[in-house]
C-alpha cells in the first residue's frame, strides 16, 4: 500500500485514518464515490486492495468513481482521460501534466480505511499542482 | 424491317441477342422460350438450390430490358414446328409466326436413361427453375435423396439437397465420378472428400427402376440392392434439343452442325447454344456458347467475318470446399503426365505435357492455379524454359506475382469473357475500387463467382483507394479480432469477462475491450452469461445516460412515439418533483427529463411507471413511426401498429452499435425509415424492409433487404437481419458500416434469403435472448448491488 509520509509529526493534528465503509459496499473492480467530511474520493475495489483518489477528473470534473477500471488506471467516463489511481498521474492524454490527489487506504475488519492529511496547509500545496489545466 | 426470330430464351439465345443489338438495327426481334421466367443465370441454379441465392436474384435481363429494346417477348410458349420453305415457325398455342432470320438457341434437355418408374412422383431432373423450386419444396430435414449420376450437376445437385437437410446417395454408374473431366485417381478424392461431406457414393452401379406406389420409395440397383428415396433426382446427362432442327430438314448429328461461322445448312437458319455441334463437339458449358454468340451476331447482322473455332473446355465444381478443376486433354497418350499429390491433404494435380504445351489440367484441393494453366492452355504456352516449375512457381515468388505476370490479355472471369486488361481500364478510367463497382462496370465475377478473389487481387494491386479489410486486433489486452474471439467463446465455452481476460489477455482490460466482451457473452448465450457490471460503461451500470457534469438523463420507452394524457402527466409531475431542469422532446420521437442525480433515478423511474427507453446503451433504441392508415389520407399500411410492435420484440435487447428503426406508411417517409439502421416502408400491398441506413455523423441511404406482402412477413424480415447484425458485427460498428462490410447480396442471402433451418436458428437464438432480457429499469427497486445508485457516506465523521 503506498503510503507517503509528508505530514510533519510535530504540526497541529497528526494524519488521520477515517473508516469509510464496509469493503462489500465496493464491488470488485468498481468506483463508488464516498463522502468523506468536505471530500467526495472515489474508492476503488481491487481484491486484494483499495485505491482512493479525489472524484474529479482533472480534465472537466468528470465523476471518476463511474470509470472503467483499466489495470491501476481508471478510464474518465466522460471523455476517457485515464487516471493512474496508483500515483494520481494522468495516462492518457500524454499532453496532459495534470495530477488527482492520492489517498492511502487499509482494510480492518472489513471495513475500508482512508487516511487523510493532517495539515490544511499541505492540501492546498498539492491542490496547485494537482488542479492543474489540460495542455 | 426484317425479322428475327429466336426459339429459347436462355443464356445463349439472349446473349447473342445483346450481341446483335450492338450492331445497327436490322432487325425486328421475337424470342419465344417455353420457360415462363425472363432471362436467368443456370449456372446458379446450384447456389439456388443450396440456398446460396434467391430465385429472384439470378436473373439476367429483367422485363425492362427487353421492353427497352423493343423485343417481343412470348414466354410459356414452345416452339413446335418449323417450315422453312414459308419461313414460319407454329407455336403450341396454335401461333404462327414468320421469320427473315430463324435463330435456334433451344439449348439441351436432360437425358433420362432407361429406367422403369421415371413417371413415378418425386422424381426430378434438375435444369430448370421450376425444377429447382420443385426441389426445394419437396427437400427439407430428414428426406431421403438419390441421385442417380455422379456427373459435375448431379454432385451439385446432392450438395444442395444436403445443405437442404436431406440424406443424400449418389448413385453412380460408371467406377469413378465425373470420369468426363477426371482421371481415376482424382475421381477416388473426390469421392473421398464428398464422403466426407456426409453424402454417400455408390460406384459402378447401375440403376433398373425407381420403385414405389405412385410416388418414389426407393431405387433398385442392378445387384438387387434398394436404397430407399423419398425424392429422386435424375442427373445423367443432357441432349441438345434438336428436333425443330430435324423438322426444318437441317444437318444434324448429335447436335445441329453448324461451321465457324455458326451457320447451318439453312441459309436462313442460324443456331447457338447447348443445341449446335460444332467440328464434332457438343458444348455444355457457357464459356464456349458465349463466344458462339459473338460471332453468330456478327455473321447474321451483315458482319460476316470473325470465326469460332472451337474453346478449350474447363470445368469447375460449385461445391465450397470441395475444389475439382479440369481443362483440357489430360489423357496420357502420346503426353508427358506431370503430378504432385498429398494423400494426408487431399490434394492432387495433374498437368499434361505435349510438344512442350500445356494438354490438359486436373486439379484437386487446390485449384489456386488454374487461371495460369488456363492462359498456359489457351496461349498455347512454350513450357520448355520453366518445365520445373510447372507445378509450383519458382521459390521466392509471392502472391502477387501471379496476377502480375498475368498478360493483359488473360482472361480473369472465364464466365462473361473477362480479360485482366478490361479490368484494368475499368479502374484507371471508371474509378472502380471495389468488387461490387467492378461487376456493375464490368460483369466479371457475376457468373459462377469462382473469380472474385483473383478480381479482388487485382483491385488489391491496381486500384489506388482499395482497401484491404485487415484483421484488427481489438485491444492489446486481448490481441485477437473479434471474429476469433466470438469464436474462441463459444467454442470454450467461457462466460465471463475477467475469465476472457484472464486466459486469452493480459488479466486486466480497459475500456475498449471489457464493455465489447461483455456484449459478445451477452449476445452469444443469449443472455445466460455471468454478467459483471465492472466491465460496462456506467450507463449501463445505472441504466441512464451520464452527463457533463455527472448527473444522468432519463428517457422512458414511448413506443411508436405514441402516448396518453396519463403518461404526459406523469412526466410532468417527474418533472415538478425532481426539479427536472430540462424536459425536451428528442429527435427520436420522445421525451428526455435531463440533469437527474443518480440517487434519484430509482424513485424517478418508479414515478414514471414507464419501461426504460434504452436511450444511453448499446442496444435497441426505439422505433420512429408516422400516422399512416390511421389517420393519414396518403397512408397505405399500419406504420404505427407496426412500429410499436417492432419495439415490443426488440426493446431490452442488446445489440453492437445502437439500433434505430422507423416505420412509414408510404414511401413519402415522413418518420425518415430510408436513413435509419431498420425501416419498413409501406407500399400498396406490402412493405420494403430497408437496412443498413444512417443519418447521422454521415448519411446512407439504406439498401433494400426485401420486399414482402405482409405485416407479420415485414417484421420478421426486420427480426433476422436484427438478429444477423446482433450476431455479425464487430462491437460498435453501426448497421450502415456493417452492411456495407458484408455488402447487402451477402446478407439479403444469409437472412431473408437462407435456407429455412437457417433463418429458424436466426429467430429462435432472439426469441432465446428476448426471454431472458428484462427491463433495466426493475433495477430501481432490486439494485444488483446495495450501493448501485447511493453514494456511500463514511462511518465516522470527519472531526476537526
Ligand atoms: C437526446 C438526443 C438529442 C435530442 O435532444 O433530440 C441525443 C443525444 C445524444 N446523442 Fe444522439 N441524440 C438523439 C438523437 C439522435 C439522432 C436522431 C434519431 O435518433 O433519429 C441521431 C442520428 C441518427 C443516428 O443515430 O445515427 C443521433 C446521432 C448520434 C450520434 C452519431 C451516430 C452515428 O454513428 O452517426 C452519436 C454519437 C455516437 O453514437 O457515437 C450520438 C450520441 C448522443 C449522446 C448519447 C452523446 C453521449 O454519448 O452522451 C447524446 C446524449 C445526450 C444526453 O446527455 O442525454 N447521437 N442522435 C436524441 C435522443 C433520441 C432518443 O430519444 O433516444
Ligand atoms: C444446375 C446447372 C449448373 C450448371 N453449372 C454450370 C457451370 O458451373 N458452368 C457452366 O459453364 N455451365 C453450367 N451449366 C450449363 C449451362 O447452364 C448451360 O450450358 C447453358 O445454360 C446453355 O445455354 P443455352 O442458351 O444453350 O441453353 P438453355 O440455357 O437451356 O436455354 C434454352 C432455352 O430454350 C428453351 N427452349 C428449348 N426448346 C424450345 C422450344 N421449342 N420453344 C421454346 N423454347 C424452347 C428452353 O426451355 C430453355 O429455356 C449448368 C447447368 C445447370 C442446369
Ligand atoms: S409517410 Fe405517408 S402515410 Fe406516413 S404520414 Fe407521411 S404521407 Fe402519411
Ligand atoms: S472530464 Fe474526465 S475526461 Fe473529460
Amino acid at each position: 500500500m503506498s503510503h507517503e509520509v509528508r505530514q510533519k509529526p510535530d504540526t497541529a493534528g497528526r494524519p488521520r485514518w477515517i473508516p469509510v465503509t464496509a469493503c462489500d459496499n465496493i464491488p470488485l473492480r468498481e468506483g463508488r464515490a464516498a463522502r468523506v467530511g468536505d471530500r467526495e474520493i472515489a474508492i476503488f475495489n481491487f481484491g486484494d486492495r483499495f485505491l482512493a483518489v479525489d472524484n474529479r477528473c482533472p480534465h472537466k470534473g468528470g465523476p471518476l468513481c463511474d470509470g472503467i477500471v483499466a489495470g491501476d488506471c481508471v478510464v474518465c467516463p466522460l471523455h476517457a482521460w485515464k487516471v493512474s489511481l496508483e500515483t494520481g498521474a494522468i495516462e492518457r492524454p500524454a499532453t496532459a501534466s495534470a495530477c488527482v490527489r492520492t489517498y492511502p487506504t487499509r482494510v480492518e475488519a472489513g471495513v475500508v480505511l482512508v487516511e487523510l492529511p493532517a495539515d490544511p496547509k499541505a492540501r492546498s500545496a498539492t491542490d496547485t499542482t494537482g488542479g492543474g489545466r489540460a495542455a | 424491317m426484317k425479322q428475327l426470330v429466336v426459339v429459347g430464351n436462355g443464356m445463349t439465345g439472349v446473349a447473342c441477342v445483346e450481341q446483335v443489338l450492338k450492331h445497327a438495327p436490322r432487325f425486328e426481334i421475337t424470342i419465344f422460350g417455353d420457360e415462363t421466367h425472363v432471362n436467368y443465370n443456370r449456372i446458379l441454379l446450384s447456389s439456388v438450390l443450396a440456398g446460396e441465392k434467391a430465385a429472384d436474384e439470378i436473373t439476367l435481363s429483367p422485363l425492362e430490358w427487353y421492353q427497352r429494346n423493343d423485343i417481343r417477348l412470348r414466354l410459356g410458349v414452345r416452339i413446335v414446328d418449323v417450315d422453312a420453305d414459308l419461313k414460319t415457325v407454329r407455336g403450341d398455342d396454335g401461333s404462327v409466326t414468320s421469320y427473315d432470320t430463324l435463330l435456334l438457341a433451344t439449348g439441351s434437355s436432360p437425358f433420362m436413361p432407361r429406367i422403369e418408374g421415371l413417371d413415378r412422383e418425386n422424381v426430378f431432373a434438375f435444369r430448370t427453375l421450376d425444377d429447382t423450386r420443385k426441389l426445394l419444396q419437396r427437400a427439407g430435414p430428414g428426406v431421403k435423396a438419390v441421385v442417380i449420376g455422379g456427373g459435375l450437376l448431379g454432385l451439385e445437385a446432392a450438395r444442395g439437397l444436403q445443405v437442404q437437410g436431406c440424406n443424400v446417395t449418389v448413385v453412380h454408374l460408371m467406377p469413378t465420378l465425373m470420369e468426363r473431366q477426371l482421371d481415376p485417381n482424382a475421381g477416388n478424392y473426390l469421392a473421398g472428400k464428398m464422403e466426407d461431406l456426409g453424402i454417400r457414393v455408390l460406384l459402378g452401379r447401375t440403376t433398373t427402376a425407381v420403385v414405389g406406389n405412385g410416388h418414389a420409395e426407393g431405387v433398385a440397383l442392378e445387384d438387387g440392392t434398394i436404397v430407399e428415396a423419398d425424392l429422386v433426382v435424375v442427373a445423367a446427362g443432357i441432349r441438345p434439343n434438336v428436333e425443330l432442327a430435324y423438322k426444318a430438314g437441317l444437318n444434324v448429328n448429335r447436335g445441329i452442325v453448324v461451321n465457324d461461322h455458326m451457320e447451318t445448312s439453312d441459309p436462313d437458319i442460324f443456331a447457338v447454344g447447348e443445341c449446335v455441334e460444332h467440328r464434332g463437339v457438343c458444348y455444355g458449358l457457357v464459356a464456349p456458347l458465349l463466344e458462339q454468340g459473338k460471332v453468330l451476331a456478327a455473321t447474321i447482322t451483315a458482319n460476316k467475318g470473325p470465326v469460332y473455332t472451337g474453346t478449350i473446355q474447363a470445368a469447375k465444381l460449385k461445391i465450397m470446399g470441395v475444389d475439382v478443376f479440369s481443362a483440357g486433354d489430360w489423357s496420357e497418350q502420346n503426353a508427358e503426365p506431370v503430378c504432385y499429390e498429398d494423400r494426408a491433404l487431399g490434394v492432387y494435380k495433374k498437368l499434361t505435357v505435349r510438344d512442350g504445351k500445356l494438354a490438359g489440367v486436373i486439379l484437386v484441393g487446390d485449384t489456386s492455379d488454374s487461371h495460369r494453366y488456363m492462359d498456359w492452355l489457351r496461349a498455347q504456352t512454350d513450357l520448355s524454359g520453366q518445365r520445373r516449375h510447372l507445378l509450383f512457381p519458382p521459390p521466392g515468388s509471392d502472391a502477387g506475382l501471379d496476377i502480375a505476370q498475368m498478360a493483359e490479355s488473360a482472361t480473369i472471369c472465364g464466365c462473361v469473357g473477362v480479360t485482366k486488361g478490361a479490368i484494368i481500364h475499368a479502374i484507371h478510367q471508371e474509378g472502380v475500387n471495389t468488387l461490387s463497382q467492378l461487376k456493375e462496370a464490368t460483369r466479371a465475377s457475376t457468373g459462377c463467382g469462382s473469380c472474385t478473389a483473383l478480381c479482388q487481387d487485382i483491385l488489391k494491386a491496381v486500384a489506388p483507394e482499395f482497401e484491404e479489410e485487415t484483421k484488427r486486433v481489438i485491444c492489446g489486452c486481448v490481441p485477437f479480432s473479434q471474429d476469433a474471439l466470438r469464436e474462441i467463446l463459444r467454442s470454450q465455452r467461457l462466460k465471463s469477462v475477467q475469465e476472457v481476460l484472464e486466459i486469452y489477455g493480459n488479466g486486466q482490460g480497459c475500456e475498449v475491450c471489457k464493455p465489447a466482451l461483455s456484449y459478445m457473452l451477452d449476445m452469444i448465450w443469449c443472455g445466460d452469461h455471468d454478467e459483471d457490471r465492472s466491465a460496462r460503461f456506467i450507463n449501463d451500470r445505472v441504466h441512464a445516460n451520464i452527463q457533463k457534469d455527472g448527473t444522468f438523463s432519463v428517457v422512458p420507452r414511448i413506443r411508436g412515439g405514441v402516448t396518453t394524457p396519463d403518461e404526459l402527466r406523469r412526466i410532468a409531475d417527474v418533472a415538478d418533483k425532481y426539479h427536472v431542469p430540462m424536459v425536451k422532446i428528442t429527435g427520436s420521437q420522445r421525451i428526455d427529463l435531463l440533469g437527474i442525480k443518480k440517487e434519484d433515478l430509482p424513485q424517478v423511474w418508479a414515478d414514471l411507471g414507464m419501461p426504460s427507453g434504452q436511450a444511453y446503451t448499446k442496444g435497441f433504441r426505439m422505433v420512429k413511426t408516422c400516422v399512416g392508415t390511421e389517420f393519414c389520407r396518403f397512408g397505405t399500411q399500419d406504420s404505427t401498429a407496426a412500429g410499436i410492435e417492432l419495439e415490443r420484440r426488440f426493446e431490452q435487447l442488446y445489440t453492437p452499435h445502437k439500433v434505430k428503426m422507423a416505420s412509414v406508411g408510404c414511401p413519402r417517409n415522413c418518420a425518415e425509415a430510408t436513413v435509419k439502421d431498420i425501416g419498413l416502408v409501406g407500399q400498396e400491398g406490402g412493405w420494403q424492409v430497408v437496412v443498413g441506413g444512417a443519418a447521422g455523423k454521415s448519411v446512407r441511404k439504406a439498401d433494400l433487404l426485401i420486399t414482402v406482402e405482409t405485416t407479420d412477413a415485414a417484421l420478421e424480415a426486420a427480426e433476422l437481419f436484427f438478429q444477423y447484425y446482433r450476431e455479425q458485427a464487430n462491437y460498435l460498428e453501426r448497421t450502415y458500416d456493417f452492411v456495407e462490410r458484408f455488402g447487402i447480396d451477402k446478407v439479403r442471402k444469409e437472412t431473408v434469403y437462407a435456407p429455412a433451418p437457417v433463418k429458424q436458428g436466426l429467430l429462435d437464438r432472439l426469441r432465446k435472448s428476448k426471454t431472458r432480457a428484462r427491463d433495466a429499469w426493475h433495477e430501481g427497486q432490486a439494485p444488483v448491488h446495495p450501493t448501485q445508485f447511493i453514494p456511500i457516506q463514511a462511518i465516522e465523521g470527519v472531526h476537526a
